[in-house]
Formats: C-alpha cells, sequence, structure tokens
C-alpha cells in the first residue's frame, strides 16, 4: 500500500495539466463577458459571434493552407531521414541527425529571428510562404521521431525477399517498405498539422500582414470584450486537436502492432 | 576508410540529403547570418557593415539587458527544477505502478494538453492564477488566505508556474523512457542483497534514471530561456524576458543587429551555463566517489559546489567594481567556460552518463 500517496499525486498532477483545458469550455459557454468566476449561466452567443467575424475566415484559410503543406512537406522530408536513420550506416551520422533535429531544442525565438533577418536581407518579404518553411523546419524533427518508430520495427529480410524476387531497390521500398510504414505516415502528417496549426511565434515573426489563427488570436487578446470569443474559438481548436490526436495515436499504434512492436506510448 | 565511401555510406547519405540541405539552408544559414548580423549596426533603416563588437559591448554593459538575461536564466532555472522534481513521480508511477496494458494511454492523456493551443493555455493560467480566479478563491473559501495572494500573477512566479505546466511532457517522457529501460531484477537483486526500499530507490533506480533526468533538463532548460509568450501574458514586468527584449529591438526599435546580438548572447549563455552546470556535476560525483562516497564524499562535493558556486556569486556582486561594467558577464563566462573545458578533458565520463 506504499503505493497510495503517489497515486494520489499522479491525480493531482493530472489535474494540473489538465485545468486550462478544464476552463476553457466552462468560459466559452459562460454567458458573461468578463473572464472570471462565479459563471453566469449557459450561451451559445460568442460561438455564433464567431461564424460571423470576416478576418477570423482570413486568419482560419491562411492557417489551414500553411498547415496541410507543412504537414506534406515536413513528412517528406522526414521520411527520407528516417529512413537514412534506421536503414543506413554513414560517416558523420550522429552528428547530422542531431543537427536535423536541433529545432526540437533550440528557442523558437531564435529559430523566427534569424529567419527573418535572412529572409529579409534577401529582398523577400514574409508571407505564408515564408511560414510554410519556418514551420516546415520546426516540424521535421517530430516527424523524423514517429517515421523512426515505424521503420525501426521493419523487418530488413522482407525488402531482401523482394530484392531476390527481381525488385529493384526502389521498386521494393514502394511495393513493400512504404506500404508497412502507411500508419506512421499518416501520424506524422496529422501531427505536424497540429503543430503547424498551432505554432505561434515563427507565425507572429514571419507573418507579415497574412496573420494565422493563433496570431488573429494574439491580436485579439488585448480587446477584453472579444476574450468570450476567443475562448470560443480556443474550445474549438482543443476539440479539433484532441480528435486528430486521438486519431493519429490510434493509427501509430495499429501501425505498431501490425509490425509486432510494444507500444511505448507517446509520440516524442 | 581512404577512397572510400561502402556504398551503404553513399546510400545513406543520399538519402539524407534532402532534409540535410533543407536544415542547412533554412537553420544553418540563418543562425550564420545573425552572428554576421550581431557585428553591424543598425542606423534606422540602413544596415551598417563595417564590423564592430559594440552591440556586445551595448549588451555586456548595459544593466537592463544583464538584468534580463540573468532573469531568462533564473526562470528558466527554476522551471527546470520544478518541471523535473514534479515529473519524476509521475514518471516513476506510470512505468512502477500502473499495469502494462494501461501506460500507453497514460503516456498520451500526459502528452494531450501539451498538443492543445499554447497561446490559450497560457491565457488561462493568467484566468487561473488571477485575483478572483480559482486559485485565490480556493484557497479564501478553504480559509488558508484572507486575502488574494498578490505574488502569484504578473511577476517571475506566474512565469515559472506556467511554464512548468507547458513543459511537464517534455520531462515526463525521457525520465519514463529511462525508468522502463531499468532491469527490474536488479531492484530484486538490490532487496535480497538487504537493501531496503529507500535505499534500493537511492542507489539503484535513481542513478540509472539519471540519463533520462539530464534529457529532461536539457529539453526543458534550453527552450525555456527563450521564452517569449509566458512573460508577455503573465510576467507583467517583473517577469520580462530576454525574448521580449529581443522583440522590442526588431520590431519596435528596429535595430535588428542588436536584435540579432541578443540571440547570439541568449545562446551563448544558454550554451556555457548549460556545460558549466554538467560538467561540474561530473566534477562534484568524481570527488564524491574519489573519498568513497558516504557522508565524507558528500561533503566534500558539497564543499566544493559551494566553493565554484560561491566564486561566481561573489564575481556577480562585485565584479563591476573589479573588472569594469562590461567585464563581470566576460569574466563569469569566461570561468565557467573554463572550468568545464578543463573538466572536460581531464576527467572521463563518469555515472548517470555525465
Amino acid at each position: 500500500m506504499r503505493m497510495r500517496p503517489l497515486a494520489l499525486f499522479a491525480g493531482l498532477y493530472l489535474l494540473f495539466l489538465y485545468a486550462p483545458i478544464i476552463l476553457l469550455p466552462l468560459f466559452a459557454f459562460n454567458d458573461g463577458t468578463v473572464i472570471a468566476f462565479p459563471l453566469q449561466g449557459f450561451t451559445t452567443r460568442w460561438f455564433i459571434d464567431l461564424a460571423n467575424t470576416p478576418d477570423l475566415r482570413e486568419a482560419t484559410g491562411n492557417s489551414l493552407i500553411i498547415a496541410c503543406s507543412v504537414a506534406v512537406l515536413a513528412t517528406c522530408l522526414g521520411l527520407f531521414a528516417a529512413r537514412a536513420a534506421t536503414r543506413y550506416t554513414f560517416p558523420l551520422k550522429g552528428g547530422i541527425m542531431g543537427f536535423i533535429m536541433l529545432p526540437l531544442v533550440l528557442p523558437e525565438v531564435i529559430v523566427a529571428i534569424s529567419l527573418l533577418v535572412t529572409l529579409s536581407q534577401l529582398g523577400l518579404t514574409t508571407s505564408i510562404y515564408t511560414i510554410i518553411l519556418g514551420h516546415t523546419l520546426l516540424c521535421m524533427p517530430f516527424a523524423i521521431a514517429i517515421l523512426q518508430g515505424s521503420f525501426s520495427g521493419l523487418d530488413q529480410s522482407l525488402e531482401e525477399a523482394a530484392m531476390d524476387l527481381g525488385e529493384t531497390r526502389t521498386g521494393a521500398f514502394f511495393a513493400v517498405i512504404l506500404p508497412l510504414v502507411v500508419p506512421g505516415i499518416i501520424a506524422s502528417l496529422l501531427i505536424c498539422f497540429i503543430i503547424s496549426l498551432d505554432e505561434f511565434i515563427i507565425a507572429f515573426f514571419l507573418s507579415g500582414n497574412e496573420p494565422t489563427l493563433p496570431v488573429y488570436l494574439w491580436g485579439q487578446l488585448r480587446f477584453p470584450a472579444r476574450l468570450p470569443i476567443v475562448m470560443a474559438l480556443g474550445t474549438i481548436l482543443v476539440a479539433l486537436s484532441i480528435l486528430l490526436l486521438v486519431v493519429a495515436n490510434a493509427l501509430r499504434r495499429y501501425g505498431l502492432r501490425r509490425s509486432g512492436q510494444d507500444d511505448s506510448g507517446g509520440f516524442l | 576508410m581512404g577512397q572510400g565511401l561502402t556504398s551503404e555510406a553513399k546510400r545513406g547519405l543520399t538519402m539524407v540529403s534532402p532534409p540535410l540541405i533543407f536544415a542547412l539552408l533554412l537553420l544553418a544559414a540563418p543562425l550564420l547570418t545573425i552572428i554576421l548580423f550581431s557585428f553591424w549596426t543598425q542606423d534606422f533603416l540602413t544596415i551598417n557593415r563595417t564590423f564592430t563588437v559594440e552591440n556586445y559591448t551595448e549588451a555586456l554593459t548595459d544593466p537592463l539587458y544583464r538584468t534580463l538575461l540573468l532573469r531568462s536564466l533564473r526562470i528558466a532555472g527554476f522551471v527546470t527544477l520544478a518541471t523535473v522534481v514534479l515529473a519524476f513521480p509521475i514518471a516513476y508511477y506510470i512505468s512502477f505502478h500502473v499495469r502494462p496494458e494501461r501506460k500507453a494511454l497514460w503516456i498520451f492523456l500526459i502528452t494531450i494538453p501539451f498538443w492543445t493551443s499554447y497561446l490559450i493555455r497560457i491565457f488561462l493560467w493568467r484566468v487561473i492564477l488571477a485575483f478572483d480566479g480559482p486559485v485565490n478563491g480556493t484557497l479564501i473559501e478553504l480559509g488558508v488566505i484572507d486575502t488574494p495572494l498578490p505574488w502569484i500573477l504578473y511577476n517571475a512566479n506566474a512565469v515559472v508556474i506556467t511554464l512548468a505546466h507547458a513543459f511537464a511532457p517534455f520531462a515526463i517522457l525521457p525520465i519514463f523512457v529511462s525508468l522502463e529501460k531499468i532491469d527490474r531484477s536488479l531492484l530484486e537483486a538490490a532487496r535480497d542483497l538487504g537493501e531496503n526500499a529507500v535505499m534500493t530507490f537511492l542507489r539503484v533506480t535513481l542513478p540509472l534514471a539519471m540519463p533520462g533526468v539530464l534529457a529532461a533538463v536539457l529539453i526543458v532548460f534550453i527552450p525555456t530561456v527563450g521564452d517569449y509568450v509566458t512573460p508577455r501574458l503573465v510576467g507583467g514586468s517583473g517577469g520580462t524576458m530576454i525574448a521580449n527584449m529581443i522583440y522590442v529591438q526588431i520590431f519596435d526599435l528596429s535595430n535588428r543587429p542588436m536584435g540579432a546580438t541578443l540571440a547570439v548572447f541568449a545562446m551563448l549563455a544558454v550554451t556555457i551555463t548549460l556545460a558549466w552546470a554538467i560538467l561540474h556535476v561530473r566534477f562534484w560525483v568524481h570527488l564524491n566517489d574519489r573519498v568513497g562516497g558516504g557522508l565524507a564524499g558528500l561533503g566534500l562535493a558539497g564543499a566544493a559546489a559551494a566553493v565554484d558556486i560561491g566564486i561566481l556569486w561573489l564575481i556577480l556582486r562585485n565584479g563591476d567594481a573589479w573588472f569594469g561594467p562590461a567585464g563581470t558577464l566576460g569574466v563569469m563566462a569566461a570561468i565557467m567556460a573554463g572550468g568545464a573545458i578543463a573538466i572536460a578533458i581531464f576527467l572521463p565520463k563518469g555515472r548517470w552518463g555525465l
């Protein structure tokens, strides 16, 4: 019975982790203009107001274009890196992989300002394209981490068997390897989509006059009257993220089970 | 090797080249650009490309920059400490007390909040910690306090609490992974040989989990030093950090070279601080082992740590009188980096993967 206090601590810790997410819908459906307790009663008018905000539509459009492009680009680049890291040994492998994974730990402000300064030095204006490039850099390590999990479970003899049966190396990759990592690829696409949709700093520095959803949201935080709408928007975003996460996680576990691995849990 | 790469190495390098080239173009080149920029100056809109260390002199001398940098490091240090100390029991609970088939679910539960809107989460901490927020409300209701706590919002404490929340999964996951790798029979062996539960934990589990703790420290400390949103939303004026100043330099003052300098400055400070901390822990552990551990070892290691930290503290306090205003941070950096390099050269990698 020594584990009792630990279980209690775990429960409290989960409460701490989930506190903001539990409060969010409370305020989104709260019939009051101030984000504070006590709650004033139930309303859905903030969601209706949300639908009637034209700026928001533009920001949502930008965010979706960026997030979709980033998901595809980062996953494609991640496929190369993950395949190289799991299948081959090559000189400086540790250094090269470490460098590619660096954006995972580098403060985002540093990445953002170095990209901003470089782009303006090259005479390029900031736009959704520059955000796509920045987000791809940021998402690539996450894509690689997920895809490495899928690739590392593969039996190399499958590929050898395909080549013995007359496939070329490329043919074997597309006919045998790729189908086996499809769940990992979809999980990577979803995670990169979520990260890009939610990323603020790089978008803030590089957005110019084309705001993404978080940049729009940041602008609204300054106006107290707009806060309930922000809460409504946040609720939708959080619900969407959780939905996508559950799908991504289910796919990842399905992929792992199919290649006979244990699920260690988590995407990182 | 000589002439050559094996065909496997060639294929591997070809395979890794698209992401590598992308990272070189979008990460390495921009980082080199801001280093270059930090040696230039800007007069209104024109960039003056004459090489100068003026920005660095200003960054080292101006008390505002120094305060912000030291505060960023201090806040990141507290965040790291809080995050790792809170994360360890959770990782331990999941690894040792949760049934194997439920572990993946627990890890998933812990990572979910991390993937949901960063801005909104931090904004809600402002609501939670507010004067009339649920924390103060509950404490008053319970009779713990009479008036709302003044120290939990719009200052450095609020930044620490909020960041400790934001980075929780980053600390839990690496610690969990290293705990999962521990061979459970080692723990049984320790118990069979007469150790009690506490000593087994201290002498077997904790040392084996240290690589995960170290990874957690790195992955929490580095990004938090450069956090922008949290200090802006919950920090007030007493919680402003270096990233906020970088933003002000670039967008409000149109001084990109100074912004670049502060970014390089922050990166250098993070690198030196971490190198100092990690390598000095190696040194202290080595001293402890040298005298055979136990109380004597702890005493010796503690004394060495006190001397190391004391010297830095003295310089920070009195450095301006001794070395001039620009000298203090420079001398500290030299001592920290010098000590770290000396330890790296003369002491072999010891326990804990340090």
